[in-house]
């Protein structure tokens, strides 16, 4: 074998980069050297190595090299832009991908040829990190862009009234500013792999058709699959882990029910840091199943098709398709037959309010229509999995993980709701599927002594046990200040015992506490951020980071907003310093939001 | 005193600048219900206990949530009389900020529970709003004087009401931490000063109690200190003096017991003060510091002697205490119903079960009492045996009163045997930190199946009492009665029989560690002897004390 990588590297290396470059593909197999010298030719061509190292490579890209941009949240597009990238490579296209967060918004004014890969968020807002590039572009100071060709791949999710709002707005403004499209955007639902597997097929096309061919030869796909010899469990390979303890933790009398979930994780191939959410790929609870049957007037037993595999209605419904989490798909089909729900999808206000309260079983129930079998399992979406933060450390708890899942469960318009995931977690289930969702956007310092500040409400302190557990287990001596919301102090401070013994301990150096159900006046994380301004303000200062989780609606708002407020009143700044200051923060990320 | 190294307490209290130690940052901790260990300890001197649910500990622990933690507060409020305008706020305070109850204790004082942190200082508040405290309710100190409620002998009682409030504010704790704490009071320049009891209080908890014959209804020989009403023509005289009573004992700690107070002389009104003051000295400066368990005026006089306490006590008074007067004791339990006042007015006693008040479904006391608070003209009056008098009532407004209560349902609860309305229980679990077994939950059941019992014999009648402890520390005082269950286990009881009914023998322990079955079917058995084998006028306390202790009296 020795001959073949050989006969590929030679000279102009210089004695020492090639030792280290023999050192690197020492134990590359076969297939994993040929991958690499086509992968490195990319790279040439992209300008990444070293050698040519400029600050922003797209900035250095020759007409025919390609960047496929995105901005990921939960993953979803990154994974999208990677198998974009490698199928590019793999056809020897010279590509470099951006994540939008570090990238500098200008740089686009240089960028021949741009793929983007674009989900929304929050409610109908960028993705964390990359509002910056997202502000710059869709706002006034944008130059124009007529050497710019582009594709625009959406990502969202049509339970949400402002559906892939911001893929559309990025398609239409690049379009203002003169630049090109090339293949046509789609907006993609949750179920994204199979129209964006088809989108990427088209771009790639055109792009190899303009490109010119490259000296490395093309690899075949056989070739390439060989490459990536990753264990590590997926979404659709996902590892199922058993479940160890499944204990609520609001107290008697709660009006919610919060769960602490410990997962085995034993030989998963799952190795998570603090920060990272667990993915799972639940299955429908059984009475939802029978009701819906019920409702639609449908005998479980009836057989269908799904993605050509033949089985039992009641088995698509409980296993294979989204039966509570509404979609505008859904909704529209429904409409066709229901003047009353026209209106409804017309306004978007009360669009939001429709898919907020109501599950599928709502729609069918007060709009009903003559199903059959197959037509019901059509027009409903793929069940997707559900995230939630992992609230342990790794290291403290070896070959585990530890969920806090709140369970979504209540009863409306005279009728019983379950939510998928969180019963499934809590159904008494043996095993659940699980699949790692990393999340880089979400670390704490690499530095043990840098203090950090956690804000979270509900479930969102859960990442922080994670936090302030791997911190005290490998003894790091960074202050921190935990500020935390929930409705009652009686039965809904969760962990409570745990971050009492960690303030005795001294690992936890300071903790605020929101409860909004307590007072007469509702008091939130925000409020104790307003009340602590000064000292909020000297930890920033003292190169503090700052983390914000839970609830995306209205808390990460509000607490963005006392943020800057904060640095305004302490640091007497201007509104523009002040915003200046912030969006310092997150490009130095020391702002770090996971909300949902 | 003894060598032995001091009780941790003692160092508290020293170090607590009079009673302060950090309970201002206790309360403002927002991360937890309690309060700091060492100020758990201090809050008793300001009249709180630091408890928790015993009922939901565990569920609570598995939830990772810490105890529910709530606060049991008492007032201190001597020979517990309090007017209408009293009565009503300790009702709104209980129904905003505690568990909708009121809790009538043995000592004749109110208690509120399942108070939260954050409400203890408008609690707090509330009660001295209207002229109450809560100052050493608790606590190595005095506690709250008592004084018999009974008002036939309207001056005696008087006079006798008006030294327990003397002796009240004249034993109370002078340090200005508690107005700091509380009631805002600006701190004050300068070390603070505690000039009867210095800075470390009393070695222990010391009770004072007076009594006005014929009724021993305050239990005279169970205090650390007892006031024997002298009455000569128709006049309070003085007092006898009843030193080294107590009820408290420990499980296995023969260390430990209970004891009835000795008669060591007379005093004079005028004299009264001085002996409670040297009384309390002599404790303060000879009690033990170092065993807690051993720390009560009983034991410092049964270390060294009557005889040496009388000297010493005469050397403090400088001069002889007089011999005691005479008296006698025919009643201990409370006379229910209506009873003339002198002047024509009217005393209603009301039977309140355990001394709870509150609202149920056939029931609502509370309620009623609240209604008639407002209408009331005259008082209110806590009995030692956790009753409640409503008195000087006008002729006129009788009927009025009446139809109230019965339209709460308050006048339904009246009727029972003697054992049932005399009968009396701690209040253990669930808020009690040292229960052992139920006792005020557990009580209605327990009399409703011996008045079973007495009704098969015939005994309906007898008035035998009968008192439930969820723990030997004894709060409803069970040494003393005829029949005592004294907690050991949930369910599991101390049968103690022989006591006499007017609270001057103590009882003895029949059979240990039993359950309900066992504990029926003995009295059972003895209700027949009883029957059978009574001499004339004798009472189940004299009966069962001949007859159950033959061996160890033989
Ligand atoms: C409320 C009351 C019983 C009742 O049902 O009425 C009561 C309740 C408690 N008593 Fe008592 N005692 C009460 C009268 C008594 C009596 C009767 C009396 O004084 O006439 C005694 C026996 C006399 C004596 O002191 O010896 C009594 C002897 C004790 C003892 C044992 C003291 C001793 O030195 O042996 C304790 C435990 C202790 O102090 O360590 C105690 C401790 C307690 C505590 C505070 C438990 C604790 O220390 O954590 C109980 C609170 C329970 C709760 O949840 O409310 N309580 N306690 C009485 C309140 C009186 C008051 O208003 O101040
Ligand atoms: C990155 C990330 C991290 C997360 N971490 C956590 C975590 O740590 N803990 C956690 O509990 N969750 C977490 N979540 C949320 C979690 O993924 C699920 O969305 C949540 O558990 C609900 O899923 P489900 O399948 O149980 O309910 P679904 O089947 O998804 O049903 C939810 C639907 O029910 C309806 N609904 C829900 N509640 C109500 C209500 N009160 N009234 C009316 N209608 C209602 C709404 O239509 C809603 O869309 C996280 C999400 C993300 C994206
Ligand atoms: C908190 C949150 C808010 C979202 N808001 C929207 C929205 O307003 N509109 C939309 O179309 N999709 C919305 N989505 C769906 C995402 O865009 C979709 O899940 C996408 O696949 C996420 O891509 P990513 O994994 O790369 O972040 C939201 C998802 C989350 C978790
Ligand atoms: S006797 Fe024991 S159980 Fe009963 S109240 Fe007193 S301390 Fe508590």
């Amino acid at each position: 074998m020795a001959a073949v990588p050989n006969a590929k590297i030679e000279p102009p290396l210089p004695g020492a980069n090639l030792q280290a470059l023999r050192e690197v593909v020492a134990d590359f197999d076969y297939d994993q050297l040929l991958w690499a010298s086509g992968y490195l030719a990319g790279l040439a061509r992209s300008g990444v190595g070293a050698a040519v190292a400029a600050p922003q490579p797209a900035a250095a890209a020759g007409a025919d090299a390609w960047t496929v941009f995105y901005a990921s949240e939960t993953g979803n597009a990154r994974r999208v832009a990677n198998a974009l990238a490698e199928k590019a490579r793999a056809a020897g296209l010279a590509v470099d991908i951006q994540d939008l967060a570090d990238y500098k918004p200008k740089a686009l004014a240089k960028v021949a040829n741009a793929v983007f890969v674009v989900p929304t968020h929050g409610i109908g807002e960028p993705p964390d990190g990359s509002e910056l590039f997202f502000e710059f572009w869709l706002g006034e100071r944008a130059p124009r862009l007529e050497q710019l060709r582009y594709s625009v791949l959406a990502l969202g999710d049509s339970s949400y009234a402002d559906f892939c709002v911001m893929g559309q707005r990025l398609d239409e403004r690049l379009r203002a500013l003169g630049a090109t499209p090339v293949v046509e955007r789609i907006d993609c639902d949750v179920d994204f792999e199979a129209p964006a597997g088809e989108w990427t097929e088209k771009v790639l096309a055109h792009a190899t058709e303009s490109a010119t061919a490259l000296a490395t030869p093309v690899i075949r796909s056989a070739h390439l699959h060989a490459v990536p010899k990753t264990a590590a469990p997926t979404r659709e390979r996902p590892h199922h882990a058993e479940i160890l303890v499944d204990q609520p933790i609001t107290g008697l009398g709660s009006s919610k029910d919060v769960r602490h979930i410990e997962l085995d994780l034993e030989g998963s191939g799952i190795a998570y840091l603090p920060g990272d959410s667990l993915g799972i790929v639940p299955q429908n609870p059984v009475p939802l199943v029978e009701a819906l049957l019920e409702t639609v007037k449908l005998d479980g037993a009836a057989e269908v098709t799904v993605n050509g595999e033949a089985m039992a209605l009641a088995t698509a419904l409980a296993g294979h398709k989204e039966i509570t989490v509404l979609s505008r798909p859904l909704v529209e089909t429904v409409a066709q037959r229901h003047e009353a729900l026209r209106s409804v999808l017309s306004d978007r206000e009360r669009l939001t309010g429709f898919f907020a309260t109501r599950q599928v079983i709502d729609l069918f129930a007060d709009y009903p229509l003559e199903w059959q079998p197959q037509p019901l399992v059509d027009s409903l979406r793929r069940l997707t999995p559900r995230l939630y933060s992992i609230a342990s450390s790794p290291d403290a708890n070896p070959e585990e993980a530890h969920l806090t899942v709140s369970i979504v469960r209540y009863d409306l318009y005279g009728r019983a709701h379950w939510g998928a995931a969180s019963n499934f977690l809590a159904g008494g289930a043996e095993t659940v599927p699980v699949y790692l969702e990393a999340n880089e956007r979400f670390r704490l310092p690499a530095d043990g002594d840098v203090p950090v500040v956690m804000v979270g409400a509900g479930t969102g302190v859960a990442p922080y046990r994670a936090f302030v557990e791997h911190r005290a287990e490998h003894g790091h001596t960074g202050d921190n200040w935990l500020v935390y919301g929930d409705r009652c102090f009686a039965t809904d401070f969760l962990y409570q015992l745990e971050w009492l013994r960690w303030r005795k301990e001294g690992v936890l150096t300071h903790m605020d506490v929101a409860f909004s159900r307590d007072g007469a006046d509702k008091v939130y994380v925000q409020h104790r951020l307003r009340e602590q301004s000064r000292r909020l303000y000297d930890w920033l200062e003292r190169g503090a980071h700052l983390y914000v989780c839970g609830d995306a609606e209205r808390m990460a708002g509000d607490v963005h907003q006392a943020l800057l407020d904060v640095v305004r009143k302490e640091g007497g700044m201007s509104e523009e310093r002040a915003q200046e200051y912030v969006a310092g923060l997150k490009t130095q990320k020391r702002y770090q939001r996971d909300v949902y | 005193m003894t060598d032995k190294p001091l009780s941790p307490l003692e160092g508290l209290k020293k170090r607590s600048n009079y009673l302060r130690g950090t309970l201002v940052e206790s309360l403002v901790d927002p991360l937890t219900g309690a309060l700091r260990e060492d100020d758990t300890q201090l809050s008793k001197f300001h009249g709180f206990y630091q408890q928790d649910d015993r009922d939901v500990r565990a569920e609570r622990t598995r939830r990772k949530l810490e105890p529910a933690y709530q606060f049991m507060v008492r007032v201190r409020i001597p020979g517990g009389i309090a007017t209408p305008k009293q009565w009503l706020e300790l009702d709104r305070l209980a129904t905003t900020h505690g568990n909708g109850t009121l809790r009538l204790t043995t000592r004749q004082a109110f208690q509120f529970h399942g108070v939260l942190k954050g409400a203890l200082k408008p609690v707090i508040r509330g009660i001295n709003d209207v002229l109450l405290s809560t100052i050493a309710a608790c606590g190595d100190v005095t506690r709250n004087v008592m004084c018999a409620p009974l008002a036939e002998l309207s001056d005696v009682h008087e006079a006798a009401y008006g030294m327990a409030t003397a002796l009240s504010q004249y034993l109370a704790p002078k340090t200005r931490a508690y107005h700091e704490i509380w009631l805002d009071g600006e701190k004050i320049a300068g070390p603070d000063h505690e000039p009867i009891y210095g800075e470390t209080y009393m070695p222990r908890k010391f009770k004072i109690t007076l009594a006005v014959p014929p009724s021993n209804d305050v239990d005279v020989f169970a205090h650390d200190l007892g006031f024997i009403a002298i009455e000569k023509g128709g006049q309070l005289a003085g007092f006898d003096v009843v030193v080294g009573g107590g009820m408290g004992a420990t499980h296995g700690e023969p260390a430990t017991y209970p004891r009835v107070g000795d008669v060591i002389g007379f005093c004079t009104l005028e004299q009264t003060l001085a002996v409670a003051l040297h009384v309390a000295g002599i404790q303060r400066d000879f009690g033990d510091r170092s065993e807690r368990k051993h720390a009560r005026l009983k034991y410092t006089i049964d270390d060294r002697g009557v005889d040496w306490f009388k000297a010493e006590l005469d050397r403090r008074l400088g001069f002889p205490l007089a011999l005691p007067e005479p008296f006698e004791f025919k009643t201990r339990g409370d006379r229910f119903g209506w009873q003339p006042a002198r002047d024509g007015r009217w005393h209603l006693t009301l039977f309140v079960p355990a001394g709870r008040v509150r609202d149920t479904e056939k029931h609502r006391v509370l309620t009623g009492l609240r209604e008639l608070a407002r209408i009331h003209q005259g008082d209110f009056r806590l009995t030692p045996n956790q009753n409640l008098i409503v008195a000087n009532i006008p002729d006129a407004e009788r009927a009025r009163v009446e139809e109230l209560l019965d339209a709460h349902g308050v006048q339904r609860l009246q009727s029972g045997s003697p054992l049932k309305l005399q009968a009396l229980a701690c209040v253990a679990l669930p808020t009690c930190g040292l229960a052992m077994a139920e006792a005020e939950r557990y009580l209605p059941e327990l009399t409703d199946k011996l008045e079973a019992l007495l009704e098969r014999h015939g005994l309906t009648e007898e008035a035998i009492s009968l008192r439930v402890s969820g723990c030997p520390n004894g709060c409803s005082r069970p040494y003393l009665a005829e029949i005592a269950l004294v907690g050991k286990a949930v369910g599991r009881y101390n049968l103690f029989l022989g006591g006499d009914a007017l609270g001057h023998r103590m009882n003895r322990l029949a059979e240990e560690n039993v359950g309900e079955a066992r504990i029926l079917e003995t009295l059972d058995r003895l209700f027949a002897g009883f029957v059978a084998q009574r001499t004339p006028g004798e009472s189940f306390g004299d009966f069962t004390n001949r007859s159950v202790f033959r061996e160890e009296d033989a």
